[in-house]
């Protein structure tokens, strides 16, 4: 499965090298290494294609409101149990009861391919499926963005400080994120969650709500840093022997500048490399933490709530369930070979290796 | 090796302290938290509140706390539920183990086996119609949720098709080994196969590129001027070489399996181990089984990957310098 981050760690690039000229220098060049990677990038038709999907899916889930207002004319987030709604031009209850097993509880409404009328049918609250559908896509690709964004700055930060000064900086930082390694990820995940998701969080001035969205963001960003600042550290290990750094020193450059200026945009493109996978790392852990229903909180939803929500109607509308699997398997497959076309457009060793 | 085993142990024992004093802060330390009504559980009444904070010490300083703690799962393990009274976490984790290890140990053989048969063959055959095949694979083994693919394997097997090609399918469930073998591999061979099917097709991609990588090397060449035949060269020289990444991939992924994508295969197929377990204590918030859990797993973990580091050592001189 999916969900490992050694995966990751193991198809990025580890330890590289390689030096850049600096950002100063290619400015002028025909083709600087940002533009070569645009034009190879641009030349991958999987990369392409994967983000035109992405693209599509964003659009589709941005338009979340337009759709439950004027399309299916439903509020996705009140239950509907004593609703009715109109398929083939006959009234139908939305949540009829049950005729399997021993006839007990409702059987909601199945797939009618009316987008007007429940086109994927509705869940075991009578709220439509696909509008949810839609609406789970924005806390899902916001929470997977938005963790990966953390997950790369916090890492940014820790890898270039830690591999810049070493000493006792590195020290400490090194086995912080030596312990974070060592604990599995959903563990760290699942221990945050269920203490925060019932309180919120308070560090100082800033209070963050239970529900709110942000504590996902927070909690996945976090416990995903080691996997990207330990290769990060080590490559701005090997930058700090480099004769450009030694020369900017030499010329008496502050820690700040040199940091900035020479360090920092030789580690920016493994950053790059590295977003769109953890994207897609942190999407499907906020789908498994909302799925073990410690992400995020009823009545919102996400691609993981919906999955859990039709695990009980697994057997009688499984399209609950498979519509939601579906759009995380396909966006998240988007974004890997994405993320695989940037590394091979950006990173040639990758290329020289012949990596798939 | 003396040395480079009791410098690995040191640090193991060094990074399962850091782990535990970190549980510890996130459970008891967290701003803004009352870990008193954590643990108590949901609507806890004043006597329970009273009795949480006695039983922990909430009243006294945090590192009186932390031993508090470390005695009541380790030397007393006598740590109870307070949403399920009087329940001991220690022995139903203990209980819990073997299905787990059951499960993730039948998947990683599948996948093992799978994985590098798939990944000598891509790299055998590279440029043709097995390649991309395994590149497929590879992307859908990180992009499809494992807990989702379950319900998918359920689906089929247990309602769509039951009455056709897997009528033999037993319910949902776990049969011990000692019990009965059969039913033993029969109800856990459909979660092998799940988590199987998603990391063989991971490892098979790692394994092709280092392949690819290992067939330009300098020895690949002399192997070849020697006149070692084809077949050799694959086997004997770029596998062998080539598997040294996969193997510590593996430490880590079977350390992060037993805490992680496990916990969701097992409450998908209803396989009553320490992840279903963990499951249903979030269902209730029962924090001291979530404690024990999470604490159990995170240990069990560290030791995994001290015992892989271990054996990659007596295998790659090498690495006891580094």
């Amino acid at each position: 499965m999916s969900t490992s981050p050694a995966d990751v760690a193991a198809l990025a690039p580890r330890g590289q090298t390689r030096s850049r000229p600096s950002a100063r220098g290619t400015r002028t060049a025909a083709q600087g290494p940002w533009r070569r990677a645009a034009v190879q990038l641009v030349r991958n038709r999987g990369a392409l294609a994967s983000a035109v999907v992405l693209l599509v899916v964003l659009v589709a889930c941005l338009l979340a409101p337009v759709y439950a207002r004027s399309v299916a004319h439903t509020d996705p987030f009140t239950s509907n149990v004593s609703g009715t709604t109109v398929v083939d031009g006959r009234t139908v209850p939305v949540l009829a009861p049950s005729t399997t097993g021993l006839g007990l509880g409702v059987t909601p409404i199945g797939p009618t391919g009316d987008p007007a009328h429940y086109f994927l049918g509705a869940d075991n609250q009578g709220r439509d499926v696909m509008a949810r559908l839609l609406y789970g896509g924005r806390n899902s690709l916001l929470i997977g963005a938005g963790a990966a964004l953390t997950t790369c700055l916090l890492a940014g930060l820790v890898g270039v400080l830690a591999g810049y000064f070493g000493g006792v900086v590195d020290g400490v930082l090194a086995r912080v994120l030596d312990v974070l390694w060592a604990f599995p990820v959903y563990l760290l995940a699942i221990s945050l969650s269920v203490v925060l998701l019932t309180s919120g969080l308070d560090v100082g001035p800033v209070h963050i709500g239970a529900g709110s969205r942000w504590l996902p963001v927070l909690i996945i960003g976090l416990v995903y840093v080691p996997y990207v600042a330990r290769p990060l550290r080590g490559q701005v290990l090997a930058l700090r022997e480099k004769e450009f750094v030694a020369a900017a020193i030499g010329v008496g450059c502050s820690d700040w500048r040199i940091m900035r200026r020479d360090v920092l945009p030789n580690v920016v493109p493994t950053l790059v490399v590295f977003l769109p996978l953890m994207v897609a790392l942190a999407m499907l852990t906020e789908s498994a933490l909302s799925f073990l229903s410690v992400g995020v909180q009823a009545p919102q939803a996400s691609w993981g709530t919906i999955i859990n929500d039709g695990l009980g109607l697994l057997y009688t509308r499984p399209a609950v369930t498979l519509a939601a699997g579906v759009a995380v398997a396909v966006t998240a497959a988007a974004l890997n070979l994405l993320g695989d076309g940037v590394r091979e457009a950006l990173d040639p060793r990758a290329r020289l290796r012949g990596a798939a | 090796m003396l040395s480079f085993t009791l410098r690995r142990t040191a640090s193991a024992v060094l990074v399962l302290f850091s782990i535990s004093v970190l549980v510890f802060l996130i459970f008891f330390a967290t701003p803004g938290v009352d870990p008193a009504a954590r643990i108590a559980g949901r609507n806890a009444d004043q006597a329970t509140l009273r009795a949480v904070q006695h039983e922990f010490g909430l009243d006294q300083p945090l590192p009186v706390r932390y031993a508090l703690m470390m005695k009541h799962l380790f030397v007393d393990r006598d740590l109870t539920s307070f949403v399920n009274r009087g329940v001991r976490v220690i022995p139903q984790i203990t209980q819990a183990v073997p299905t787990t290890l059951s499960l993730v140990i039948g998947a990683a053989v599948i996948w093992m086996v799978v994985g590098i048969a798939m990944g000598t063959g891509a790299a055998a055959w590279r440029g043709r119609a097995a390649d991309p095949v395994i590149v497929v694979l590879g992307v859908l083994g990180v992009s499809i949720p494992v807990y989702w693919l379950g319900e998918v394997v359920n689906l089929l097997t247990q309602s769509r098709l039951h009455d056709g090609v897997f009528s033999w399918v037993p319910p949902l469930g776990y049969v011990g080994i000692t019990t009965d073998p059969l039913q033993w591999a029969l109800h856990l061979l459909f979660p092998w196969l799940t988590l199987a099917a998603l990391y063989a097709g991971i490892y098979a991609r790692v394994l092709r590129s280092e392949m690819l990588g290992a067939l330009e090397e300098d020895y690949v060449r002399t192997a070849r001027a020697k006149g070692v035949s084809e077949r050799r060269i694959l086997l004997k020289h770029a596998l062998r070489c080539s598997l040294i990444p996969v193997v510590s991939l593996f430490g880590l992924d079977f350390g992060a399996l037993v805490g992680g994508s496990a916990l969701l295969t097992e409450v998908v197929f209803g396989l009553p181990g320490v992840g279903r377990l963990t499951y249903t204590a979030l269902q209730n918030l029962d924090l001291p089984v979530i404690l024990g859990t999470v604490l159990y797993a995170a240990f069990f973990v560290v030791l995994a990957n001290a015992v892989v580091d271990l054996g990659y050592a007596a295998l790659d001189p090498r690495v006891r310098r580094a």
